[in-house]
């Protein structure tokens, strides 16, 4: 469906509820398509492609409010749909917070954010597949060790949204993204076995690393896992590689949300203006970065993207606001309204990062004596609300500047605000992957616990 | 034919003769085995915060995803159009990945009952009014605050869905179930001299909501949720390094669900990616356990009548006495390992292609007094309540992440400690059980897995278990726990 039409459907279906008798409403619609193959030892395995459409409408009843998502887009079904949201909303409470936003906030960046890129059409299914099988190929020739694979895929999706609301608001954009990963299994002679992924993402083909790199780099990160051992509790620096980083940079997301910080439900509430980080740290939610997984023309209220400053120099800048928690905190919203198709809109990053700092890695690990090189992070052990830190990690050990040999089975614990306070060096090698980003980062003392 | 089977034939006007030509569609490049999805699911959701009811939302999704199957390959496609057009384009599209003369043959559908129903629910919650679940998430609202003056924030989320799936199959098979699902969670967090704690609790299953009363009501929820909060005000910082962990019973038995659980599905175990690859009949755990999957609990969040593949789902024996006994299957794995199905092919939705996935993982009841596997600790944590976890099924390593512990000093439970991951290895945790309780228990009916992108319900339990060694993951160094 052309972006028009998909405005269409969204400024019919807010007719439709404000003649039911809706004080107020906004209704977001998406369409997509998606494809993915995944190969398994030179082998497809699978291939995936469809499409799909998929409507959500909320509608205001004074200041209650209610909503509703549906697929079917037939006459008929939406005003069910219309009578059944009125009728919920009017079951809901009175809450002064709600409602749509100011309209003199309307509006939309103009110019182009590449969010989407045509190429991915020009790849025919047999040029996606070997996309995939090269990045495969390349793993399993890195290595003799390289033994097995999980299975290595290409991706390709585009999709259109379109938003309007009974104050005249309405818009639309199309975005593409693509992405080839592969994940080898290496082996030790004495049968260990170790995984570990490497992945490029782009929102067009030409903005995507050679399958060949990402194969070999997939590999690497594979091979050194190999023998991994537990090391003895200890408290020493720990080096977040950039993926792992960016994990961390998500919790300050996390915490300076407006939900979590009306309902003082972050470590960071109450902390505007002041001091939260050493001041070697700026984060930024950046809305305009062209390409960006997080850039957008506006948000899903129809707020202008901008971009906002949200920790200078350690100084907690600006909490990141939908109309909603703007209103609770008598704040004004930062364009961070971020909405599916089911539910209200909630508060999600633009492209939210860590301003990178001079230091090449290399040199962020020769400045450390004895440490934790961490790669892999898993577990959900992060408590926003106190600011608790425990994960399982595992990576590589450093002694004297250099990887000695790989851990495992091991947790690395602190406290979010201690760690934002000592963070001793920043990476210069910040890339964007995903909508939060992060170089890699030292973190001075944390606890390493393991026999 | 039941109201269950009815249900797409009445709203789509699906007819066997349609299914049988969408099959051939599917088949038409020549693919070994073709089966379709249909789904028609709805939902609502409410969520009181601050006491005002902020969210009420409510929504369908419905559409037909279709799998070729040719060898180890899988052809996949999906549309939420039910139109005949698009369904036939899908099944083409899916078709692709074989590549070879269409299969001709007639399938012949023929109706297969779910051989039990473990789900009778006469009036799912979807449909009941939305002020009789208002009351419910209210009533948790309000004894949540009223527990302790320290409850300052009170969350509580209600949502239920109700599934209508058929599954036809080019073996000729053609299944119908209707799937209710409901649960209520409460959250809290409690603030006392300028420090925040958080609790939460909640349950449900595939039940009416009359489930919520005794101890499922939502005060019960409520209540507990508030009690952890208030208790986590006085906690001390978790101990870091290896030690004798006791964890209770029900909830904890995330361990195994983690630990031996994703590390038995078949997919991994076919591709020889698993750290239990190639070990059935060998021993992964002391002779005090016996851990099962078991799709057929009635009632139970992770059960079904039949997987997403449309077979019957089992109780399946995965180690038996310390010995491994079996994987999880699903039909392609099973087909391509030459082993039988076990109920377990499951998927998100109609968008997803199934794989192998837990239901209700647990661990017998063994015949151990709780309590004095508590007196017989003379160090150590005893883990009451967990967040999540998360494996690497490859390497084995595993962890699960403690929200309400306690330090164990001289066999007595004293201090609670802060929130902290444990961590630990698949396939040798279970051989450090050093004791089982006779106290198995399951979880409330709140957990949700996720495995490549897609979630599913699913059950774990435990009795109380002695693990003599497992790496805690708190910040304070053992020597500083060891006195009070």
């Amino acid at each position: 469906m052309p972006e028009s039409s998909l405005e269409q459907v969204a400024q019919d279906l807010v007719e439709r509820a404000m003649k039911a008798g809706a004080s107020a409403a906004d209704a977001v619609v998406r369409e997509g398509d998606e494809f993915s193959s995944v190969l398994r030892m030179k082998k497809i395995e699978s291939l995936k492609e469809a499409a799909s459409k998929a409507l959500g409408l909320r509608v205001f009843v004074g200041t209650r409010s209610a909503s509703s998502y549906s697929s079917d887009f037939s006459p008929a079904a939406l005003d069910r749909l219309v009578a059944r949201t009125l009728a919920m909303a009017r079951a809901t409470s009175d809450d002064s917070a709600s409602g749509l936003p100011e309209r003199e906030w309307l509006g939309k960046h103009d110019g182009d954010l590449e969010l989407y890129s045509k190429d991915i059409h020009a790849l025919s299914t047999d040029d996606r597949i070997a996309m995939a099988r090269r990045a495969e190929e390349a793993a399993l020739a890195a290595d003799p060790r390289i033994t097995n694979s999980e299975g290595a895929s290409f991706e390709a999706g585009e999709g259109a949204k379109a938003y309007a609301n009974s104050l005249g608001f309405v818009g639309s954009y199309r975005a593409s993204y693509c992405s080839v990963s592969v994940v080898p299994i290496a082996q030790n002679q004495d049968g260990g076995m170790q995984r570990d992924y490497w992945y490029s993402v782009a929102r067009g083909a030409k903005g995507l690393d050679s399958p060949e790199s990402v194969g070999r780099k997939a590999a690497e990160r594979a091979l050194r896992r190999l023998g991994g051992r537990k090391v003895p509790t200890c408290h020493v620096p720990v080096v977040f590689d950039p993926e792992v980083a960016r994990s961390l940079v998500g919790h300050i997301f996390e915490a300076v949300r407006g939900d979590a910080i009306y309902r003082e439900a972050s470590f960071l509430a109450g902390k505007l203006s002041r001091r939260v980080a050493g001041e070697n740290i700026n984060v930024v939610d950046d809305g305009l970065r062209p390409g960006g997984f997080g850039s957008r023309p506006f948000d899903d209220e129809g707020i202008a993207t901008s971009t906002t400053p949200v920790i200078e120099k350690g100084v907690l800048k600006n909490y990141l606001l939908n109309c909603y928690t703007a209103r609770k905190l008598k704040l004004r919203t930062t364009g961070n309204a971020s909405r599916g198709v089911a539910g209200p809109p909630a508060v999600g990053p633009k492209n939210f990062y860590l301003v990178p700092g001079t230091h090449a890695p290399e040199e962020i690990l020769r400045s450390v004596k004895n440490g934790f090189y961490v790669t892999e992070l898993i577990g959900f052990g992060v408590n926003i609300v106190t600011g608790d830190y425990s994960r399982g990690a595992a990576g590589m050990w450093i002694e004297n500047g250099e990887l000695a040999y790989p851990v495992e089975e091991v947790t690395i614990a602190g406290s979010l605000p201690e760690m934002l306070n000592h963070i001793g060096m920043i990476g210069s090698d910040l890339e964007f992957k995903s909508a939060v980003a992060a170089p890699t980062l030292l973190v001075e003392g944390m606890t390493v616990a393991g026999t | 034919m039941a109201q269950a089977d009815r249900f797409f034939l009445e709203r789509y006007g699906l007819t066997e003769k349609d299914l049988e030509k969408y099959l051939a569609a599917a088949l038409s490049d020549g693919g070994e085995y073709a089966d379709l999805y249909f789904e028609y699911t709805s939902t609502s959701s409410i969520l009181v915060d601050e006491s005002l009811v902020k969210t009420a939302t409510e929504g369908i999704s419905l559409g037909c995803g279709i799998r070729v199957l040719a060898g180890e390959q899988t052809g996949y496609a999906y549309t939420d159009d039910l139109t005949p057009e698009k369904i036939l384009q899908a099944a083409q599209v899916a078709a692709h990945i074989a590549s070879g003369p269409a299969r001709v043959s007639t399938v012949g559908l023929s109706t297969v009952q779910a051989p039990h129903d473990f789900y009778p629910v006469a009036h799912p919650p979807v449909d009941r009014e939305l002020a009789e679940k208002l009351e419910l998430v209210q009533r948790a609202d309000r004894a949540a605050r009223a527990y302790d003056a320290r409850i300052k924030q009170v969350r509580v989320g209600y949502a239920d869905q109700l599934r209508h799936v058929l599954v036809a199959g080019s073996d000729g098979r053609l299944v119908t179930d209707f799937q209710p699902l409901v649960r209520l969670n409460v959250s809290t967090i409690a603030q006392s001299n300028g420090k925040s704690q958080t609790g939460s609790y909640g349950g449900g299953g595939r039940v009416p909501l009359e489930f919520f009363q005794g101890d499922r009501s939502p005060e019960h929820y409520a209540k507990e949720a508030a009690r952890q909060a208030v208790i986590q005000l006085e906690a001390r910082e978790a101990p870091a390094g290896e030690m004798e962990v006791v964890l209770g019973p029900g909830w904890p038995g995330i361990l195994l669900h983690e630990a031996v659980g994703h590390g038995l599905e078949a997919d991994f175990n076919r591709k020889g990616i698993s750290a239990f690859s190639g070990r059935i009949g060998q021993r992964v755990a002391s002779d005090l356990c016996t851990v099962v999957d078991d799709g057929t609990i009635p009632d139970r969040r992770g059960s079904l009548n039949v997987d997403d593949e449309g077979e019957p789902t089992q109780k399946t024996v995965l180690i038996e006495n310390g010995v491994l006994r079996g994987y999880l299957q699903d039909k392609l794995s099973a087909g391509v390992m030459r082993s039988t199905r076990t109920g377990n092919g499951r998927r998100e939705s109609y968008e997803h292609i199934p794989m192998p996935r837990m239901t209700n993982t647990y661990m017998l009841s063994g015949h151990d007094d709780p309590a004095e596997i508590l007196r017989s600790v003379k160090h150590g944590l005893y883990a009451v309540s967990f967040g999540g976890g998360q494996v690497d099924i490859t390497s084995g390593k595993f962890v699960f992440s403690a929200s309400e512990a306690y330090l164990i000093e001289d066999g007595k439970v004293t201090a609670p400690v802060k929130g902290a991951t444990l961590i630990g290895d698949g396939p040798t945790v279970l051989t450090r059980v050093s004791a089982v309780g006779s106290d198995l228990k399951l979880d409330p009916g709140i957990g949700t897995c996720g495995k490549e992108g897609q979630s599913v319900p699913v059950g774990v339990g435990i009795p109380t278990l002695k693990v003599s060694r497992l790496t805690v993951g708190g910040t304070a160094p053992r020597a500083a726990t060891s006195f009070v």
